[in-house]
Parts: C-alpha cells; sequence; structure tokens
C-alpha cells in the first residue's frame, strides 16, 4: 500500500522533482512542473498528518534494513508540525510568487531555479523526518548548499558576497555539526536518534559527550541564526530573490531549531540542561538576541533587512524559551517556533509584493501604499499585529504562553524584559504601517496596481490560518504541549 | 596526560585550528576556501583515525583475521567528502561570479566597494 511509504515519499517527491526540472527548459513549464511536485508534497505532508493523529508516531525503515543499523525516518505530532510548515509555505510562495519569480529570475536560469528551489525543500523535509544524526547531516548539507546557490540568484551583485558569506560561515557550523556527531559515536557506537537517547544517559557525564554537546549546540546554533554567529543571515535575507527570502524566513532556520530540539533535548534530555549552567547561558543569548537585534531593526533603512534582524529577535524569544528547560518553556518554543514560521512568511510575501510593483523595498516606498495595495498593506499589518503578539493572533498565545513559562521559573523581571521587546517590535513595525496608512504617495510617484490575485491568495491562506489558530488556540497549544510532552519523556 | 598519546587526534586538532584560522583571518576570498577545505579535512581525518583498531584489518570476512577496524566512520566520511567537493565547487564557482562583478576578490576591497553604492 502506498499509505505505508509516505514518509519516503515526502522526502523523494521534490528531490525528483530537482533533476526533472533541471532537464526542463522554459519558463512556464518549469514553473508549473515545480508547483506540482510541491503541492503534492504538501498533500503528503497532510496524509502524514491524519495517519500520526490516529495510529500514533510512525517509524520507517529505509530499505526494510531495521533500525538501529538501518536509517529510519521518524515522524511524530512534533514533525508533522514542521512537515506542513515547510510544505504548506513552500506551496504558498511557488502559488503565490510565479510572477514575481519571472520579473527577479532570468527565464534561461528558470528551471534550474525550481531545481534549486525543489532540492532546498526536499532537504529540509529530510532534516525534518530522519532519525538518524548522519543522514541529517546530508539533509542539512543538501538543503544549505541550494541555499547558497539561490541566495546568490538576486539581482544585486552584493547577493554573490552575501552567498559566499553564507556559505563559509554554514560550512563551518555544518562541519562543527559533524565533529559532534563523530564524538557521539565515538562513545556509543550508534546513529540512530532513539538508540543514541538510550546510550548517552550512561556516558553522560564524560567530558566528551560534553564536547560533543558543545560543537552540536554551536554548528546548529549558526544554522539557526543564534545572535551571536548570525552574521551570514540579514545579509542573505536582504539581497535573495524576494520569494527566496520569504520561503528561507518561513522555514530554514525554524527547521534548524526543530533539529536543535530533537538532539539537545531528544538525545542529551532535559537534564543536560538543569545540571549545568548551560541553560543560564541559552537564556542569556537569547535575551541578547531579543534585545540587540530589536535595536538594529530599528535603525534599517530597508524593509528586508529590517525583518531579518526581526527573525533574530524572535529566534532570540525561542532560545529563551528553550532555555527555560521547562515543560511550559518547550511548549512555548515549539509554539513560537510555528506562528513565527507562518507570520514571517506572510510578511516577506507581503515585500515580495511591494517589490514587485515597485522595484525595491526601502522604508520611504511604503509612503501610502495602503490605497495603492490594500489587500497586500492589510496581510501585512495583521502579520506585523501578530509579531507584536496582539490578541487574536497565533502571535497572542505564543507570547503568552512564553510569559507564563517565564513568570514560572525565573519571575518578575524576565518577563519585564520579554515585555520590553515587544514593545521594541512595535517601534520597528509601526514605522512601516504608518507609512502604508497615514501617509500619502509622494507626488509624481508612478501609478501602480494591486499585487496580482494569487500572491494576495496565499498571503491571506497564511493570514487566515494564523487568525484561526490564534482564535482557536486550544488547538494548537495542545498540539504543542503533546508535542512537549514526548521530547521530554523520551527520557526516562 | 601522556604525550603525545593518541597523537592523531593533535594533528586533527592542529589543522582544524589552522583552516579556521585561515578562514578567519585571511581576506583573500580564494585562500579563505583553501583554509575550509584544510578544517573540513581536519574532520575526515579525525573520523578515520578514530575508527582504526591498532592492528586492526579491513573487515572482511575471512578466518585468518579477527581483528577489524570499524567499516561505519569511513564509509560516512566518503559521504562528508562528496558534500566537501560539492561546497568547494560551488564556494568556486561564486567566487567566479564575484570576480567578474566587483572584478576583485580581496574582502577588503569587496566592502569598499559595497559601501559605495
Amino acid at each position: 500500500m502506498i499509505s505505508t511509504h509516505l514518509p519516503i515519499l515526502q522526502v523523494l517527491v521534490p528531490l525528483l522533482a530537482a533533476p526533472v526540472l533541471a532537464l526542463l527548459r522554459g519558463r512556464t513549464l518549469s514553473y508549473l512542473v515545480a508547483t506540482g511536485f510541491v503541492v503534492v508534497a504538501f498533500l503528503i505532508a497532510i496524509g502524514l498528518t491524519i495517519q500520526v493523529v490516529h495510529t500514533g508516531a510512525v517509524s520507517y525503515a529505509i530499505g526494510n534494513w531495521a533500525p538501529p543499523l538501518g536509517i529510519e525516518y521518524r515522524i511524530d505530532e512534533l514533525t508533522v508540525i514542521m512537515l506542513l510548515m515547510v510544505t504548506g509555505i513552500a506551496s504558498a510562495v511557488l502559488i503565490g510568487g510565479g510572477q514575481s519569480i519571472a520579473v527577479e529570475i532570468p527565464e534561461r536560469r528558470a528551471p534550474l531555479f525550481f531545481a534549486l528551489f525543489c532540492l532546498n525543500v526536499a532537504g529540509l523535509i529530510g532534516m525534518t523526518v530522519t532519525g538518524d544524526v548522519f543522514n541529517l547531516f546530508v539533509f542539512l548539507e543538501i538543503s544549505s548548499l541550494s541555499t547558497y546557490a539561490l541566495v546568490a540568484m538576486g539581482r544585486d551583485r552584493r547577493a554573490l558576497t552575501a552567498a559566499y558569506q553564507y556559505l563559509v560561515i554554514g560550512t563551518v557550523g555544518a562541519t562543527f555539526y559533524v565533529i559532534g556527531v563523530g564524538l557521539l559515536y565515538m562513545m556509543t557506537g550508534t546513529l540512530n536518534m532513539a538508540d543514541l537517547t538510550a546510550r548517552v544517559s550512561g556516558v553522560e557525564s564524560t567530558l566528551t559527550i560534553k564536547t560533543a554537546l558543545a560543537f552540536l549546540f554551536i554548528g546548529l546554533g549558526v544554522k539557526l541564526g543564534m545572535m551571536p554567529v548570525h552574521f551570514w543571515l540579514p545579509n542573505a535575507y536582504a539581497q535573495a530573490p524576494s520569494t527566496v527570502s520569504a520561503f528561507l524566513a518561513g522555514t530554514a532556520t525554524k527547521v534548524a531549531v526543530y533539529v536543535m530540539l530533537r538532539i539537545v533535548f531528544g538525545i542529551f534530555g532535559i537534564g543536560i540542561f538543569t545540571s549545568s549552567y548551560l541553560a543560564d547561558v541559552v537564556i542569556a543569548l537569547g535575551i541578547f538576541a531579543m534585545v540587540a537585534a530589536s535595536v538594529s531593526a530599528i535603525f534599517q533603512s530597508d524593509a528586508k533587512r529590517l525583518l531579518a534582524y526581526s527573525s533574530l529577535a524572535q529566534i532570540g524569544y525561542i532560545l529563551f524559551a528553550l532555555g527555560l528547560a521547562t515543560e511550559a518553556g518547550l511548549t512555548a518554543a515549539i509554539l513560537h517556533l510555528f506562528n513565527h514560521g507562518l507570520m514571517k512568511a506572510t510578511l516577506f510575501l507581503a515585500l515580495t509584493a511591494v517589490a514587485l510593483r515597485l522595484g525595491r523595498t526601502r522604508l520611504e516606498d511604503f509612503d501610502g501604499l495602503a490605497q495603492a495595495m490594500p489587500a497586500t498593506m492589510l496581510a501585512f499589518a495583521v502579520a506585523a499585529l501578530s509579531l507584536v503578539g496582539v490578541p487574536l493572533t497565533i502571535g497572542f498565545v505564543s507570547k503568552w504562553y512564553l510569559l507564563a513559562a517565564a513568570f514560572d521559573r525565573d519571575g518578575v523581571l524576565v518577563a519585564a524584559v520579554i515585555l520590553g521587546s515587544s514593545l521594541l517590535a512595535l517601534l520597528y513595525l509601526w514605522p512601516l504601517v504608518e507609512r502604508a496608512y497615514f501617509r500619502k504617495r509622494p507626488a509624481g510617484a508612478p501609478e501602480i496596481e494591486e499585487a496580482p490575485l494569487a500572491l494576495i491568495l496565499a498571503m491571506w491562506a497564511l493570514v487566515a490560518v494564523n487568525v484561526f489558530l490564534g482564535v482557536n488556540s486550544q488547538f494548537t497549544v495542545n498540539l504543542a504541549a503533546n508535542a512537549a510532552r514526548h521530547l521530554i519523556g523520551a527520557v526516562p | 596526560m601522556e604525550f603525545p598519546g593518541l597523537y592523531n587526534y593533535w594533528i586533527a586538532m592542529v589543522l582544524m585550528m589552522m583552516g579556521l584560522y585561515i578562514v578567519i583571518t585571511d581576506p583573500n576570498m580564494v585562500k579563505k576556501i583553501v583554509g575550509l577545505s584544510i578544517f573540513q579535512v581536519s574532520v575526515f581525518v579525525f573520523y578515520i583515525s578514530m575508527a582504526k583498531v591498532r592492528g586492526g584489518t579491513a573487515p572482511i570476512l575471512d578466518d585468518r583475521f579477527t581483528v577489524y577496524s570499524n567499516p561505519l566512520p569511513h564509509v560516512l566520511i566518503l559521504t562528508a567528502i562528496v558534500v566537501g567537493i560539492a561546497t568547494t565547487a560551488l564556494a568556486l564557482a561564486l567566487l567566479v561570479r564575484i570576480q567578474a562583478a566587483f572584478g576583485t576578490v580581496d574582502e577588503e576591497a569587496i566592502k569598499a566597494l559595497e559601501r559605495e553604492t
């Protein structure tokens, strides 16, 4: 039956799309093929969700080699959330971004662009489903290498240096991850995550295991945009083609955070956080990112860069919630992970629309845009409100749980920092909304139309999910709480 | 501590630090990639020497041999070598484009050019 092979198909469909696309010629054909493959991947993710909801976690042995010797794909609630997010945002970006890609990518390169995009999706999906730490590295590199090439396709020549910078830092990060895996293997003799969990607990106090944790943490920290090792992120987001920024901002760093959750909490267990000063380090890094990145965002003159710095701040929230090392904190981290992906994808899609109509996204370009592009700017405003944490949006739900978790553990001071950082978010997002709604288009500015219908639909689909999950918060919270409980429960 | 002890790890670490140092300090972007390759190769050395068992042979099923080296890390490194080649190739391709766009591969010079625009 095909339904038993959904886990492998989830990876294979976008992976096989890449060579097919590389052989095609012409923009329209390759666009349709790529969109088709990605939408099929989204449908498979839905199928997997139904399976997991009905029968619990799914384990798939590649080539029928039983784990831990063979490679295992393991899909549980948390995996499903990430799969839906990655494939859903990929579908939304491709469906909505057709015209923007047509403008920003030359005809000759279009098939290769779509091939890279599908490779990237396949890599991110692979990182999510795999239960083998080395297999994860391979998928990490598939997604990273395709990202470097995608970023380099930006129109400005600065895209090339941004891609180069990302490549160097990203490779160092990935290699750190490999070193960590090597040290883990040295002590345990296994690469399977579930097997590692069981075996690490016996040798937890050795220096080798602690070193492994340090390498893994820093390596993944680079990939997820942790604040002191974040330098690649603002340039990459600002210079990449608009649609690529939208996809990356919504998914790439989030999948890296997910891997961090799997490795640090799944394998090492929450005990390593509470028994060492690691928890304090992570909390400090999180708070540093929340404040420093938000302040940097206020001083940006380009909307794409502004949102990139905002992403760094949001990653700070997630790290902070992880550092709390409680079930409530983990629930908040997963919630924020999910909804930040949704919000950032929406915001960057709105910027895609602006870039499509105006050719650039500087702050002053937003003057009076709400009259010219009402649907786009309304979606932007709703997502911005969600980012600040206004009630009835999903941002409120995650901020609420984050505050509650922080209050439980560290009390008033830290909660005050979170609130203060939310005010900073208001400070850097308000100028954009204010310009769009309360200023007039400058005299002599060219007439512009609303964004294409497909792009508006894609944006509003994401906004609808955002608001729906914000209003029916119980559903989202239960899912996240379950996932958090499983992660912690993995270690007896 | 016994010195040199397991000297293979010292070699890997020294190579690793040399590679990282080049990546961080050298303004020439081609040389940075050379450093990055050295850094990656040091990890290959680390894995390969980790799996070697003293006196062990290749894992071939034969009555005459009883001690084998662990083949798994060696196989993993085959994969990692492929990844490393892909990374280096992509980086060099990017550098060709950077040279064409900026006329230089010196980091400082490029930063100055970017600031102008």
